[in-house]
């Protein structure tokens, strides 16, 4: 979930950016909320982290990592989606699946 | 806890000694016959922790209370309507009776990361191979399969030896820390005792429950344990150690962060001391390691245990550094087919370990970037928390790590509090205690009272943690401890300014 960043070329930089669009959107795929909110920051930080990179072998080092780590976002997020819990209450919660009827206990859906 | 049941036990003997002497000539068998069974319980039940009896725990967890001013009304007045004239009981009681879980099957926020930490999704995804494909044998040596699970397993073992500055021979694979803990304290203990010359072990009385209980063993097995006292602000003193130590010590055990109020030890002076008096160090560094530099080279360490589900690994797997040069010798607690340099035999979990290894291997690299972040979080909990009136922090304010915070809220019982606020998940202590009610043996070693050990809540911030959750907590912080005060008789006294100690309570 950390990445990379460099504006050396423009088509490199070009390059960067697209694997930071993807890396945050995909990202935003887990299903469980601390995951999530972690990928986007992390990401986000990483490359904030890494912006005055010149070295292009660094550069290219960096990339490799995020495209490493954008594969690794690609199968957790789809496991993530598998087993799906309820939603946080920080979440805003409305969205909740699964009401608690009294007595009950709240069952995941074992659907996926 | 450690030094309480000691001295009621003390007590009790002295007791019964004592009116067995004075009072039996006076009184007869009477006395001497109720004396008689307290002295007699004393020696045979060890009880240095208060066994949590199954009915201790009376946290009834399925049925969530909400407190809400409004819900509380309501139930207040339905109750007179219905009974007209009779006396009106307690008004928690009523909101008891009308206990509801919490709708929409909402799960509560996780701010228990001493007890345990979520997977990371990156070690998750290191281990699936060895679930689905990769399924040799490590120590098997004559086919590829055993070939490539071995070969993960040693990339582990380098990853887990590099976090803490070792050797990756050094490395163990355990069960977790506390097989780590039991592996160190009586392996070392009863390799050095054969001889009977080292039977001796220092320990601290804010260890955590295996430690103390692996001490209470082999002080069974007619070992000596000195258990050093802590100061008020949970720290060892450099001087009572060294005072304590004696040519026939074998072993020092102190932990290296605190698993309920977070104080890091001096590990390199502790370390020192140790070295300097050819005494064996053992830290249990669960909650340190990963999370705060560690060297076993720069910190003198000869043994420390780790465990990989405090550091976002899979459950069920730990490590025990052992150091080599010079070598620490310990008796094997499981005897087998001599994996892991004979000292823990049984197959190696290939997955567990390589999950171990990758949070490792991200803890060292993330460190930093946690800590900072996990600072920023523990200031602004911290920072709400102790805004609040009658609130004081346990633990040193500047010795402590900054992922568990242990706060006091005066006037609130902790348990009731947990209660209400179960839209969020905290512990007043261990897990391993959570089940009793009784109060934290930890806060009372650091000389807090009965009353401030009960109402102290430990929140745990990890990784994962975010902003939104920690505001979250402090505004159902805020207002539940607000709410519970205002039911408590007590708090009505201190606001109109009574002091409490001056009270002379009657029992009836």
């Amino acid at each position: 979930m950390s990445a990379v960043q460099a504006a050396a070329k423009p088509e490199s930089a070009q390059k960067v950016l697209s694997l930071y669009r993807q890396l945050l959107r995909q990202g935003n795929q887990f299903s469980a909320y601390n995951f999530r909110e972690y990928a986007r920051r992390r990401t986000r930080d990483a490359f904030r982290e890494n912006k005055n990179v010149e070295d292009p072998r660094r550069v290219q080092e960096l990339v490799q990592k995020g495209l490493e780590q954008l594969q690794m976002l690609k199968r957790q997020t789809i496991i993530s989606q598998f087993y799906q819990l309820d939603r946080l209450v920080v979440e805003g919660g409305i969205s909740g699946k699964d009401q608690a009827g009294h007595g009950e206990t709240v069952r995941q859906k074992d659907t996926g | 806890m450690a030094n309480i049941a000691p001295s009621v036990l003390r007590q009790a003997s002295r007791l019964a000694s004592r009116s067995s002497v004075s009072a039996a000539p006076r009184r007869g068998v009477p006395v001497l016959s109720r004396a008689a069974p307290a002295a007699a319980r004393g020696p045979c039940k060890r009880c240095y922790v208060t066994q949590s009896k199954s009915d201790n725990a009376q946290v009834q967890t399925d049925t969530a209370i909400r407190l809400d001013r409004a819900e509380l009304e309501k139930a207040g007045a339905t109750l007179e309507v219905k009974n007209g004239s009779t006396t009106h009981v307690s008004p928690m009681a009523d909101v008891l009776k009308q206990a509801v879980k919490l709708d929409e099957g909402q799960r509560p926020i996780y701010l228990d990361m001493q007890a345990t930490t979520p997977v990371d999704p990156r070690v998750l995804d290191a281990m699936l191979p060895y679930y689905t494909g990769v399924f040799g044998n490590p120590h098997s040596r004559t086919h590829a399969y055993g070939w490539e699970s071995e070969r993960a397993v040693e990339q582990a073992r380098e990853h887990i030896a590099k976090l803490i500055g070792a050797d990756p021979k050094e490395i163990i694979f355990t069960s977790g820390a506390t097989e780590s803990n039991n592996m160190s304290i009586k392996g070392v203990a009863r390799f050095f005792g054969r001889s009977g010359k080292k039977k001796h072990i220092i320990t601290s009385q804010t260890e955590h429950k295996c430690v103390l209980d692996s001490c209470r063993n082999l002080q069974d097995e007619g070992y000596e344990v000195t258990y050093l006292p802590v100061n008020n602000n949970g720290l060892i003193d450099l001087d009572k150690l060294r005072a304590a130590i004696r040519p026939e010590t074998a072993l020092v055990s102190i932990m290296a962060v605190n698993n309920e109020i977070g104080v890091i030890q001096p590990l390199a002076e502790i370390g020192k001391i140790c070295r300097e008096h050819k005494v064996f160090f053992h830290t249990d560094a669960a909650q340190a390691v990963g999370k705060i530099p560690l060297d076993v080279n720069a910190m003198n360490v000869d043994l420390m245990s780790i465990s990989s589900h405090k550091i976002y690994g899979p459950k069920g797997i730990g490590a025990c550094y052992v150091r080599r040069r010079p070598r620490v010798r310990l008796e094997p607690l499981i005897s087998g087919g001599g994996q892991e340099r004979g000292l823990r035999s049984g197959t190696l979990a290939p997955a567990l370990v390589v999950g171990f290894g990758e949070a490792c291997r991200i803890a060292a690299e993330e460190m930093e970037y946690d800590h900072k972040r996990v600072k920023a979080l523990s200031d602004r909990l911290l920072n709400g928390l102790l805004s609040m009136e009658h609130t004081n922090q346990n633990g040193d304010p500047n010795h402590f790590y900054p992922g568990c915070v242990n706060v006091s809220f005066a006037y609130v019982e902790g348990e009731s509090l947990l209660m209400a606020l179960k839209d969020i998940a905290l512990s007043s202590g261990s897990a391993c205690t959570s089940a009793s009610l009784e109060p934290s043996y930890v806060l009372r070693a650091l000389g807090n009272s009965d009353e401030n050990a009960h109402s102290s809540i430990r929140f745990g911030i990890g990784r994962f943690t975010t902003e939104a959750e920690i505001d979250y907590v402090l505004k159902a912080v805020k207002e539940r401890v607000g709410f519970l005060r205002e039911l408590s008789p007590l708090w009505e006294l201190v606001q109109e300014g009574v002091d409490l100690n001056t009270i002379e309570w009657t029992q009836h």
